[in-house]
């Protein structure tokens, strides 16, 4: 089944064009990355399927309910429930400074989703278990590294139960140590068949843990595949292109 | 003496009434203009505007006359001084603790609000729960620079009559031949002001959990 499908999804911001006709599915219990040159519209696709930025034209679907039918949104009440499914985690992590590492995983459960505290505080602390963070439940944000903020924002985000969770260079903002950290959470939910779309600058990352990859540049998609036929043995120019600049460094 | 000081002290007492009774009115009216001074719609966010650019671009003393005279010469209507007053002080204020408010929420980063969108928060519970508790930490030390000119302003309250700390102290000044009372005034307002600072600083050690 196709967790989220997109078919020829377009947005401009003015005359500029940022994503272009973009096509394409995640399937449920696979690892997609995406990957391509910095303002080529990784970023906005994921804020695109988030309903952060509003897609000009095309149509998506989350779990089979349609959110955008060729350029037009459902009902704000379709499009919440359908966006439920998805769970973000940012570069910069975006955590609630004023809640403790607990608080910020069992906020939304209780406000958005109606768990009762109790219930709310079991699988926050699940999580933070499953995160190696039982020891920083109570501590806020400002008193953690960069690698433990992004991994409680993972738990976060996993806390309401996502069918999808989507990564925005997750490990963009961290020093390459606190990057094998988040790395290595991501490759743990992977082998549990979490569904993840994960746009990333690490290609040796993307090879090994995605299922397919997908290079997108100028705002289109111009190559998917899998991930590491794609990455190992690029067809079209642009990706291979790419790939050797990240090779040369 | 002891006589001076008794007036003095009932004073004082009109000057608090106006004092917490302005903020009790001007710290929640703040919001509403500080949201829509912010708001997307010109036919909201202009008169907002004027509004403000009014309030601080005119004296106060001038606002607290025509509060009180400007219902009389239109239509006739006279009513109690010291509403004047409150009126005329918590519209004033509002206008600055709006824009005060306003700095704050603007300064929250975007990503606060996104990732709250993203978790599924409504409008009102992201406003209230997550961006609120934020501006308030950040606007602590704005706002009690502002809430210590108002104990300031009081004074103000004389204009039409109503008998506060500054207006007592001049008249027992005059009584007495002598500037004694009004320094001794001074030091009331020192000490309110003290306490004020006081109450503001404890509130950012409270709030300074987080950063």
């Amino acid at each position: 089944m196709d967790v989220i499908e997109v078919t020829h999804l377009s947005k401009s911001y003015g005359d500029q064009r940022v994503l272009s006709d973009l096509s394409f599915s995640v399937h449920q219990g696979e690892v997609l990355a995406i990957i391509g040159p910095s303002g080529s519209g990784k970023s906005t696709l994921l804020r695109t399927l988030t309903h952060l930025e509003t897609a000009s034209s095309g149509s998506m679907s989350i779990c089979g309910r349609r959110i955008l039918d060729d350029g037009r949104y459902a009902d704000a009440a379709t499009l919440r429930a359908a966006l439920l499914k998805l769970g973000l985690v940012f570069q910069d992590f975006n955590l609630f400074p004023h809640f403790s590492a607990l608080r910020n995983i069992t906020e939304a459960q209780e406000r958005v989703l109606g768990r009762a505290p109790p219930q709310a505080r079991i699988v926050a602390l699940g999580l933070l278990e499953k995160m190696g963070l039982s020891a920083k439940a109570l501590a806020y944000p400002c008193e953690l590294s960069g690698g433990q903020k992004q991994r409680v924002s993972i738990a976060r985000a996993l806390a309401l139960d996502p069918q999808v969770l989507l990564f925005d260079e997750p490990t963009s903002a961290l020093d390459p140590e606190l990057t094998g950290e988040i790395l290595k959470v991501i490759r743990a939910l992977a082998a549990e068949k979490m569904t993840m779309v994960v746009v990333t600058h690490e290609m040796g990352f993307a090879r090994d843990v995605a299922d397919r990859a997908m290079l997108i540049d100028g705002g289109t998609i111009v190559e998917q595949g899998p991930a590491r036929e794609l990455i190992d043995n690029p067809r079209s120019e642009r990706t291979q292109a790419f790939l050797r600049r990240f090779s040369d460094r | 003496m002891l006589k001076m000081l008794g007036f003095m002290l009932e004073g004082t007492l009109v000057s608090l009434e106006v004092f917490s009774l302005t903020l009790m009115f001007a710290l929640p009216l703040a919001l509403p203009v500080a949201l829509g001074r912010m708001s997307r719609s010109r036919l909201v966010r202009g008169p907002v505007h004027l509004y403000i650019l009014v309030m601080r671009g005119t004296p106060l003393i001038l606002q607290i006359l025509f509060v009180y005279f400007a219902p009389y010469y239109l239509f006739g209507l006279s009513y109690d001084r010291f509403t004047a007053v409150v009126v005329a002080f918590s519209v004033n204020y509002a206008a600055y603790f709006a824009e005060i408010y306003r700095g704050g929420i603007q300064s929250i980063p975007r990503g606060q609000v996104e990732a709250a969108k993203v978790l599924g928060f409504t409008r009102t519970d992201t406003f209230f729960r997550i961006v609120l508790p934020q501006v308030v930490k950040r606007i602590l030390p704005a706002t009690a620079n502002e809430v210590i000119t108002l104990v300031k302003d009081t004074a103000l309250a004389q204009t039409i009559g109503v008998a506060e700390l500054f207006r007592v102290a001049q008249n027992a000044s005059a009584r007495q031949f002598s500037t004694m009372p009004i320094f001794v005034a001074g030091v009331f307002y020192f000490v309110m002001n003290w306490a004020v600072s006081e109450i503001f600083l404890r509130t950012e050690r409270k709030l300074a959990y987080y950063s």
